[in-house]
């Protein structure tokens, strides 16, 4: 049965039980509301919520984007999240603008890459020591915060959830003040983040 | 710009090393960039100016050799930034523009070279004398691992190492060496040699790399794929298969000359000598044409007075930057021909009677 937080017109999903003098209390709160009252527990976002989530907080913007984008969406993405460049500003300029094009464009970059290497596909060769291998945690936290926001707008739900499960997995991973990798420069925020280790165990 | 780097002469230049009768040197160059910033030419000013920050503490910090050499190329004067195009330690599009940037170069032997915030926030480069591609990428792998010990490299499991231009991207990797073929130009073959190399997907170009024109008979021969295809195997393919054919071709055609058309042979490389001897002008590139059938005469065991070194040596003092260095004075054109002719003159001049 689903019913509202008490506090806002959100849906509940929180159920706080209190027994007072014999009487059992119960309160049914949303997980911001109970967090802010202080209310420990394990967050919980299954699938179909996390969808639920986004939908409310960007449904116009999907909306307004599906109509207008639907020759993109039909050869992949229109421009790249971290740096802005388009396909088009790469097809004219010859480079592009960031190591996240790659993903953005893999798409269309697929048969320009097998063309431009004598039909090869896939890397073959050296590959870099460390075991995290796209950037420092910080970085992959925020790339993978964007590639479950795009997952999502694009109904790739089962790619969104292997992205949530390794977006909860990299940030409960503490993060190593003492790793001289991780500098400022690379630390760089992505705006509207969250901070690392913000969710309550 | 310190003088140390310009007195001692280039290593790599001097002729010794493996088979540098034709391979004049072997080149190993490796394209990263680093995680979390935009390509270079995405880059804002301040993103430009941090990639310079964190590559020149880890460089300088990594003591990647005895000495290396930090050099900012704003503010540097032309003559400076034309004399380390010269010297093959930047490219001609790194000199240019006003944008944060910079090169690290070993000295003395200028064997090591990185270039940061070119086309990707590094080009690293290894260049050695003769045909020695296995030691050069011996070197530079253990290179990429100290750096990459420190900073992260943009790298997909798909893709490999991440490029700003595609046509790089995977290993990085570009191999190639520097030839000398004046042999299979004057046999007329040399046609042939560089459509047989453009169908194995290799890149021909000039003694000044990209966009250059083969001055000199010599030809830049290097890897265009560097997706899949791991870097060992670029190599092997290069050093072992393609290199030595070319190599085999260019002995054939000296030796065919010496056998079969001495005169001819003997007739342009006595004309080139004497014109280096008595011109009083000489332009770049015809110095650098006169310079290369000396070469092939000292190969060829025509002219037992004259240093292979010197030949060298002269190569790389007939270049602009470097006649104005080596006479201490910026002089024009006109001035330049009057002043190269004399250098090379006082170097293989006429033998004192």
């Amino acid at each position: 049965m689903k019913c509202k937080c008490d506090h806002c017109d959100r849906e509940a999903t929180i159920t706080e039980v209190t027994v007072r003098n014999g009487q059992k209390i119960e309160k049914h709160l949303c997980e911001d509301c109970a967090r802010q009252e202080g209310i420990a527990f394990k967050s919980q976002s299954p699938i179909n919520e996390l969808i639920t989530k986004f939908v409310m907080a960007h449904g116009q913007a999907i909306i307004s984007a599906q109509a207008g984008s639907i020759s993109a969406k039909a050869s992949g993405q229109a421009s790249c999240g971290f740096c802005g460049m388009s396909f088009a500003e790469f097809r004219q300029r010859g480079v592009l603008g960031c190591p996240e094009c790659y993903k953005t464009f893999e798409l269309q970059l697929g048969p320009l890459i097998e063309r431009a290497h004598e039909g090869a596909t896939h890397h073959v060769g050296k590959a870099p020591r460390k075991a995290d291998l796209t950037a420092t945690r910080a970085q992959r936290i925020s790339l993978l915060r964007k590639q479950l926001a795009d997952a999502i707008a694009a109904e790739q739900y089962e790619k969104a959830a292997a992205l949530r499960d390794e977006l909860l997995s990299a940030e409960s991973r503490a993060p190593d003040a003492a790793d001289p990798r991780i500098t400022r420069a690379q630390m760089r925020a992505q705006p509207g983040a969250r901070e690392a280790g913000s969710i309550d165990p | 710009m310190p003088v140390p780097i310009f007195s001692t002469g280039i290593v790599w230049l001097k002729g010794e090393g493996p088979r540098s009768d034709i391979v004049m040197s072997s080149r190993v160059r490796l394209a990263r960039n680093f995680a979390g910033f935009p390509f270079v030419n995405r880059c804002k000013r301040t993103d430009r100016s941090q990639v310079l920050d964190l590559a020149k503490r880890h460089l300088l910090d990594l003591q990647l050799s005895p000495q290396l050499l930090w050099i900012e190329l704003i503010g540097l004067p032309q003559l400076e930034r034309s004399l380390l195009v010269e010297r093959h330690l930047i490219s001609t599009q790194h000199s240019k523009g006003e944008e944060p940037r910079a090169v690290a170069v070993s000295t003395p032997d200028e064997t090591l070279s990185i270039m940061v915030n070119e086309e990707d926030h590094l080009r690293i480069q290894v260049i050695r004398s003769g045909l020695a591609l296995s030691e050069a990428f011996e070197q530079i792998d253990a290179i990429d691992d100290r750096i990459e010990d420190r900073i992260d490299f943009a790298y997909s499991p798909r893709f490999g190492y991440l490029t700003a231009c595609p046509t790089n991207v995977g290993t990085g990797i570009r191999v190639s060496v520097m030839l000398h073929l004046p042999g299979l130009r004057i046999t007329g073959e040399i046609e042939k040699v560089k459509r047989a190399a453009e169908s194995m997907c290799l890149a021909v170009r000039g003694f000044y790399g990209e966009g250059s024109e083969a001055v000199g008979d010599f030809f830049q021969l290097s890897n265009q794929t560097t997706l899949g295809k791991s870097e060992r195997a670029v190599l092997q393919d290069f050093e072992h298969r393609i290199i030595p054919k070319i190599i085999e071709y260019e002995r054939l055609a000296r030796r065919s000359l010496m056998e079969k058309r001495r005169h001819i042979l003997e007739d342009q490389v006595f004309r080139a000598l004497g014109t280096l001897r008595y011109a009083r002008q000489l332009k770049a590139d015809e110095a650098l044409q006169l310079l290369s059938l000396a070469r092939l005469g000292v190969h060829c065991g025509l002219l037992p007075d004259v240093n292979p070194s010197t030949i060298n040596e002269l190569i790389l003092l007939v270049q602009s930057a470097h006649l104005q260095k080596a006479i201490r004075r910026e002089i024009d054109q006109a001035e330049r021909r009057i002043e190269r002719a004399r250098l090379v003159r006082s170097r293989i001049g006429a033998p004192q009677t």
